[in-house]
């Protein structure tokens, strides 16, 4: 899968309108709950998975995810358990998996280490919302080494010239921050979105993805013929917090039915 | 030229501590607040404006007191120090807040948000704010807001409102990730006025910027005073912008040695600290690189200092790099010392220092007696301690000031019911 995902993204978008990548914070609620959760997901057909590597210090994420980190640590949740867990999900499941976290875990463990890691338990990728392009160093080429996908996001605060060498310096696919502000809030999908989603498109031909405050089969609907790939990663946890296993299930069928 | 120091060959980058590791919404933000701060930087009527600024709303230049009882008492070298506790709000806290403040009405933003641990930058980022015609909102750890009620009290008479932050260990770096999160969605109107020398660029530079009115004015007024330059000059060190405004402009005056001393908490071994230097590693936080106090796997750690100024797990990118070029030499003061240091310089002088500037002190006392009569030794009372009665009470263990409370708090409890 490593290497190839913008193709097999393109593979999936022929049989599907829009596709759907899911999140869930490795270590919360438990191990044994995300695996329940990747296995909605695999019956859903989601087409692409973040695994997040909880981190003290989460500045990108809204409350729900920072008390994940929060608790995911608590429960012990270190590399070995992370990769661990990574490394069951590739060989149990179809989707492509992507690490999401912070860049200090990258930087403890060493760029190299960081990369092989990742590609020795099957992750097609990662994200680091704190680490700038400009500060990557030897992470691009240890990446192109181990095939793996460095995903680039791009928001629509960017000027055109930023905007542009992240495209054209992304992998796999792009990123679309749908809106200010972090992880979580509703995000209202109007024009202005889809203003944003053609500038992105302007300077690249990878797989747009929009993600941050997405929740609902709708969302999705809306976003056909704008963006190839939705994210839902809070609405999911939410809903699995707020009612349980059986209304996760429902809303993730009610979103791979979106996709369609 | 000292200041050549903010002069760096890759922007924001200080050897290799520093840089700019935000999340990417926040690019537009950070590059048109580097863009107002270089322009005015080399405007010389910014500095002017923010000098007399200074003069007329916090008292300065503070002055240098010579303190004879205390040196006699310690022995060895002559100690002299800063007063910055004499600012408006009773810390170099002012210095920073107003020179963002001016720079906030620059740019013509109409809101400011603030972190603040001990609740010192948070009041005086509330006086800014009231000053400048400005909204304003500060995020504090939920322990820190339990703990610094009178803090919390002037803050809000001064109209912020005060955002008790539950997240992490609710303390002062988790009031950072906070201010963060509202920035990246409020920006627009929005500043974020940080505290200290500490995250993403340009914070370390213009927050050392506007504080080396400190080590400017020192240098002049020992020279006066004494006819030569100190020996040796120590300053607490937290996130170390108090440290970092003293010593920057002593950075070439080879004679001097600077020292910044660390929350030694309970001591090192107990684990119970905050001393970067010695025990924490360098990592990616809060925006930049430095020496953080974290795990091997690079999740940071619970802090602990009697000073909730000094409660932190980083350290400015400046000091890392100056500590690493062995140009700034870093001690540590334990809770114990600081309580005896506290105790001293009030009965000697009449002086009642805040407990993160005593460890400043604290350090010193422990090595001056071991200098000559004719060594001058210089040290940053960056604050004022009887605004912190609770705590400054409480870290003594005063028997009566216990009794008082309780009967204030039986006095309030028959007026309620």
């Amino acid at each position: 899968m490593s290497g190839k995902l913008s193709e097999y993204l393109r593979n999936r978008l022929k049989e599907k309108k829009i596709l759907l990548m899911t999140h869930t914070v490795v270590g919360y609620p438990s191990l044994e709950d995300n695996w329940r959760m990747l296995q909605e997901m695999q019956v859903a057909n989601v087409d692409m998975v973040e695994l997040q590597m909880p981190f003290s210090e989460p500045i990108a994420d809204g409350p729900l995810f920072v008390k994940a980190n929060q608790e995911a640590l608590k429960n012990g949740i270190d590399w070995n358990a992370y990769f661990d867990f990574m490394g069951r999900a590739h060989e149990k499941f179809d989707f492509p998996l992507l690490l999401i976290g912070y860049y200090n875990s990258a930087f403890a463990m060493g760029h190299h280490s960081f990369c092989s890691r990742l590609a020795e338990h099957g992750a097609s990728g990662y994200l680091l919302p704190d680490l700038p392009l400009e500060e990557m160093g030897d992470l691009q080429d240890l990446s192109r080494e181990y095939q793996l996908n460095p995903i680039m996001l791009c928001t629509p605060t960017h000027k055109d010239t930023r905007l542009q060498s992240i495209c054209t310096n992304g992998s796999g696919f792009l990123y679309c921050v749908a809106r200010k502000g972090v992880t979580g809030a509703v995000t209202k999908i109007d024009p202005m979105i889809f203003e944003f989603l053609k500038r992105c498109r302007k300077y690249s031909d990878l797989p747009l993805a929009l993600g941050f405050g997405l929740s609902t089969g709708e969302d999705l609907k809306q976003l056909q013929g704008h963006a190839d790939i939705a994210v839902i990663g809070t609405a999911l946890l939410k809903i699995w917090e707020e009612k349980g296993y059986e209304a996760y299930r429902s809303l993730l069928q009610e979103l791979a039915v979106a996709t369609a | 030229m000292w200041s050549d120091i903010f002069q760096t060959e890759k922007p924001g980058y200080y050897g290799q501590f520093g840089g700019m590791f935000i999340p990417e919404i926040l690019r537009a933000t950070f590059e048109e607040l580097i863009a107002a701060f270089e322009s005015a930087k080399t405007d010389p009527s910014f500095w002017m404006e923010y000098v007399q600024t200074m003069q007329s709303y916090s008292c300065r230049p503070t002055p240098i007191t010579y303190l004879p009882n205390l040196s006699k008492k310690n022995g060895g070298a002559q100690i002299y120090c800063k007063r910055e506790d004499l600012n408006q709000t009773g810390a170099h806290k002012a210095n920073n807040v107003m020179g963002q403040g001016l720079l906030v009405k620059r740019m013509g933003k109409s809101r400011v948000i603030a972190e603040t641990g001990a609740g010192q930058h948070g009041v005086a980022t509330a006086t800014m704010a009231a000053r400048f015609g400005l909204e304003c909102k500060i995020y504090m750890g939920a322990l820190d807001v339990e703990r610094q009620r009178p803090n919390v009290f002037w803050m809000e008479q001064l109209g912020a409102e005060v955002v008790p932050v539950t997240e992490g260990s609710s303390t002062l770096k988790d009031a950072i990730n906070a201010a963060m999160r509202d920035w990246s969605a409020s920006m627009d109107d929005t500043h974020y006025a940080l505290g200290t020398v500490c995250g993403p660029h340009p914070f370390p530079t213009m927050v050392s910027y506007f504080q080396s009115l400190i080590g400017q004015e020192s240098r002049e007024q020992i020279l006066e005073l004494t006819g030569k330059l100190p020996d040796r000059i120590y300053a607490c060190v937290g996130g170390g912008s108090n440290a970092s405004g003293l010593f920057l402009p002593f950075l070439e005056d080879k004679e001097v040695e600077l020292v910044g001393v660390e929350a030694g908490g309970h001591g090192i071994e107990s684990g119970a600290h905050a001393v970067r230097f010695s025990s924490g590693h360098i990592g990616v936080a809060q925006g930049y690189k430095t020496y953080f106090l974290q795990n091997p796997e690079g999740q940071m750690m619970h802090t602990h200092s009697i000073a909730a100024g000094l409660d932190y797990v980083g350290v400015g990118p400046i000091l890392s790099h100056l500590h690493d070029e062995g140009k700034v030499r870093f001690s540590s003061a334990t809770d114990q010392e600081v309580i005896d240091a506290v105790r001293l310089l009030i009965r000697t002088e009449g002086l009642i220092p805040a407990l993160e500037s005593t460890h400043g002190l604290a350090g010193l006392l422990r090595e001056s007696s071991e200098m000559d009569e004719e060594d001058i030794v210089l040290f940053n009372l960056s604050g004022r301690g009887d605004k912190d009665i609770f705590n400054i009470a409480e870290a003594l263990d005063d028997p009566k000031w216990r009794e008082f409370i309780h009967q204030k708090s039986n006095e309030y409890r028959r007026s309620s019911n």
